[in-house]
């Protein structure tokens, strides 16, 4: 036997101790979660009361100036941007992916690559700026004004086209080789096996990757306020200045008092909803899958 | 019997003790109905057998009948086994293993465990050593650095690795890096040792020298060696026990000693599979 | 009839080829002229006063000194206060909760759905949490505790990654040795799960500094330098901002920390990925 165990403290109550310590990291980590909903409940709650949750989807127009809090043309905005966004970006991320793997020789399918991944470290801020400085102007010279939905949706696709492909790019990658092979075997030629082969099998795996970026652009704020021009109306056409509710919170939050505030703070819970709404569904999708 | 990697050196080295092979049976470890689940999957069932104090005896059996499991839960180290449950007694050195107040580290030191596959830490080979004495409170450096080069020459790596301690103990070869983790168990003064078929990941020229390792340690250490292998069970064991899976899990068909077990089964199933006729 | 059957296919592919081709085109185009653009604009005026001069005639001319300093500063809050919640969090997790655990299940589930919160939403929160409640006003410590809530997520994730990575032989030995779980952590586990740390924190910090929604309510639009934590203080994503939306002629200076926050953001991913590929590979360490 070893000479005399001397601890401070005996390892199993070190360990107790060492244990007790992570368990309340990892508790307030798990609380921020609670804590948004909650404070945000706490915000909004005062004014969903006195005013009522109906009246935010059917009062005249947003108008706090004049206790008016309907959301619907920010929701229509959200909506719109978010569906053209997803439209556009969707094939093209999924594009470069089977590009990067199917059609390009490697020494073009690396800097392809690694070109996406720096894109896709670029802050939303700085695609902001560009859109307003180049974007705008230049579609205010086709069609004035410049900022409109069209510019949030350019602008929108191009910052979730890299994260799309990334995904994608790493959901292909994980297509087993035998598929492949065996494809190969048939004689099927390139575009053949990945429409048949290759995509039902990474499937789900593309679907999940395309919610979540759908959950991003949902959530997009500083870009879309800096090139949709931020007027309060349902957009009829795409050269129609419109505002998101997140942009929406952006604007007003630095001077909304009262109800104002909360009211800002109810169409936070709005958005949460959405999101987890979108997760939940991408959650359902990818769940029960043998494969992706 | 030394290790074959002996060679003369400037300080006197006292050769391994060995006693006689010790045949008159005294019971250092006593199993009685001992039974494991993983969840819902028994991986034995009512296993009752006693080990004799420093002799060396063999598990065998064919895979899955529950040998690892069963060395596993000497020394608790089920605890940390996900979803591992185990029943029954068992009693080392008249110590109840299995009770919850029983102080698990102490225990672990005095039973030492080598896997199957050599797993040496991510560390120099002197801090391989170093670190368990370290944690069990041994502080004194001259007495950690002596025991070092003791357990190193027991397990016939010190001329090997001598000059070269603070290199990464990775860049051993198989064979090597078994004997080091032998050296680590050993380097705590266990008395019992469990090894879960040692040799098994190893080419056969290092199985050899780590097989006349554990040859050499009989009599100083009471040793459970699991193996698949009967002609080593039988070129070095004392005594042997058999597992077989019957109604869906392990179970104990016979045990008794080598010269026994292999030339006067009393069970059918343990004559059919040392003669090679099943398993 | 098999010619017919080559030809549609041929057909097929060819017009498959084309648009693979030309989406990959699209999309290097319009990086490029974005990418082009910032660097163009921004070059010209960008120097050593630049970087270290204070802003004048709000900003339109002067530099981004105490703004960059700022910026750091809110970093340092951030990963101050995430690092040790986050890798205790990690560590939990991963070490000490079985896949059973209602405890752990909880924390994952909590977690995974804060990594989907926009940031406006964090900005809210951050507001009234930090500045409101807690009295902090708009300051760099609101914002960065702000921010250490995002990047949290990002933090753990990884970090659990690293030490799910180290192989379940070591902890087996270290107990059969006898070893507390303290010591096997400390000793054993953590440095080997140190490269998914590094990753998580190299990720989190590229997260952080390109945050713009959840800073504007929480550490505030200032410019000055700050003399302490409960200063307002403007980053660099928010400068980037007020230049190009509320200062008429801020457009140059604005292109100017464009290029300096990209390059920053380029330099911090690399390394990232650099680290990814590289130490997560290496399993020998001298000791």
């Amino acid at each position: 036997m070893t000479s005399s165990m001397s601890y401070p403290l005996s390892p199993s109550n070190r360990d107790k101790l060492v244990i007790g310590l992570l368990r309340l990291c990892a508790t307030f980590a798990g609380a921020i979660v609670l804590f948004i909903v909650v404070f945000l409940a706490i915000e909004s709650l005062p004014t969903l009361r006195h005013i009522g949750l109906f009246r935010f989807f059917t009062d005249a127009s947003w108008y706090p100036s004049q206790g008016l809090y309907n959301l619907t043309p920010m929701l229509w905005g959200t909506l719109f941007a978010m569906v053209g966004s997803v439209l556009i970006a969707t094939p093209l991320g999924i594009l470069s992916a089977v590009f990067c793997h199917y059609y390009a020789s490697p020494a073009v399918a690396r800097p392809y690559r690694w070109l996406i991944e720096l894109l896709a470290g670029i802050p939303s801020v700085v695609y902001g700026f560009w859109g307003l400085v180049v974007l705008v102007p230049l579609i205010g010279a086709i069609h004035p004004p410049g900022p409109s939905l069209l510019a949030g949706i350019v602008i929108l696709t191009i910052m979730i086209l890299p994260t799309i492909a990334l995904m994608a790019d790493a959901n292909l990658a994980n297509v087993p080789q035998q598929y492949l092979r065996g494809a190969a075997a048939l004689g099927l030629p390139r575009w053949a096996t990945i429409r048949r082969v290759v995509f039902p099998a990474a499937k789900s795996g593309l679907f999940t990757g395309v919610i979540l970026e759908t959950g991003r652009a949902i959530g997009e704020t500083m870009a879309i306020l800096m090139v949709c021009g931020n007027v309060v109306q349902t957009p009829h056409s795409l050269f129609d200045p419109m505002r998101t509710l997140t942009a929406n919170i952006a604007l007003e939050m630095a001077y909304a008092l009262g109800d104002h505030r909360a009211a800002l703070f109810v169409s936070g819970l709005v958005l949460m909803a959405m999101i987890a709404a979108l997760v939940g569904a991408a959650d359902w999708i990818s769940r029960g899958r043998i494969y992706g | 019997m030394k290790p074959s990697t002996s060679t003369p050196d400037t300080q006197p080295w006292v050769p391994l003790e060995k006693q006689p092979a010790c045949c008159a049976p005294s019971p250092l470890i006593e199993v009685k109905q001992l039974s494991l689940h993983y969840g819902q999957k028994p991986a034995f069932h009512d296993v009752t057998l006693s080990i004799n104090k420093g002799c060396i005896t063999a598990l065998v059996g064919p895979s899955g009948c529950g040998k690892t499991s069963f060395l596993t839960s000497l020394n608790r180290l089920t605890d940390i086994i996900p979803g591992c449950r185990v029943a029954g007694r068992i009693r080392i050195d008249g110590i109840d293993v299995l009770a919850p107040q029983t102080d698990v580290i102490r225990l672990r030191r005095r039973v030492g465990m080598i896997f199957q596959k050599p797993n040496p830490f991510p560390l120099s080979i002197l801090k391989n050593l170093e670190f368990p004495l370290r944690e069990h409170g041994l502080k004194d450096h001259n007495q950690i650095a002596a025991k070092i080069e003791t357990v190193l020459r027991d397990v016939g790596l010190w001329d090997e690795v001598k000059d070269r301690l603070s290199s990464p103990a990775l860049a051993l070869s198989g064979g090597q890096q078994q004997r080091l983790c032998m050296a680590r168990a050993l380097i705590l003064s266990p008395e019992v040792l469990l090894l879960d078929e040692p040799c098994s990941a190893l080419d056969p020229i290092s199985s050899g020298v780590v097989e006349d390792l554990i040859v050499s340690l009989r009599g100083r250490y009471t040793i459970l060696i699991v193996t698949h292998n009967l002609a080593q069970a039988r070129r070095i064991a004392d005594d042997a026990a058999l597992f077989w899976v019957q109604n869906g899990a392990g179970q104990l068909i016979e045990t008794g000693t080598v010269r026994q077990i292999f030339e006067a089964p009393r069970d059918p199933l343990t004559a059919a599979y040392v003669s090679g006729m099943r398993g | 009839m098999v010619n017919a059957l080559e030809r549609y296919h041929g057909g097929r592919e060819w017009l498959a080829s084309t648009l693979v081709w030309s989406a990959a085109a699209l999309v290097i185009a319009t990086f490029c002229w974005i990418l082009g653009d910032i660097l163009w604009h921004g070059l010209s005026h960008l120097s050593w006063t630049f970087l270290t001069a204070p802003p004048r005639n709000a900003g339109r001319e002067g530099g981004i000194g105490p703004i960059l300093v700022s910026t750091a500063v809110i970093l340092g809050v951030c990963l101050g206060v995430s690092l040790p919640i986050g890798v205790g969090t990690a560590v939990l997790l991963a070490e000490f909760t079985t896949d059973e655990s209602l405890f752990g299940r909880l924390t994952r589930r909590s977690l995974d759905v804060l990594s989907g919160v926009p940031s406006i939403v964090f900005g809210l929160f951050g507001n009234a949490f930090f500045c409101k409640t807690l009295g902090l006003g708009f300051s760099i410590l609101s914002g960065g505790l702000t921010l250490a809530c995002m990047v949290l997520p990002i933090l753990i994730r990884s970090t659990e990654e690293g030490f799910r990575s180290v192989p379940s032989e070591y902890r087996l030995s270290a107990a059969s040795l006898g070893l507390s779980r303290t010591t096997t952590l400390v000793h054993l586990l953590l440095p080997a799960a140190v490269p998914g740390l590094l990753v998580g924190l190299v990720l989190g910090v590229g997260r952080a500094i390109a945050e713009t929604a959840a800073l504007i309510f929480t550490s505030g639009y200032v410019d000055r330098m700050p003399e302490s934590l409960l200063d307002s203080g403007r980053a660099l994503s928010i400068h980037i901002f007020d230049l190009s939306m509320n200062v008429p002629g801020g457009d140059a200076n604005a292109y100017a920390s464009a290029l300096v926050l990209v390059v920053l953001l380029l330099a911090i991913n690399g390394m990232a990925s650099w680290l990814a590929e590289h130490w997560l590979h290496r399993r020998i360490v001298t000791a």
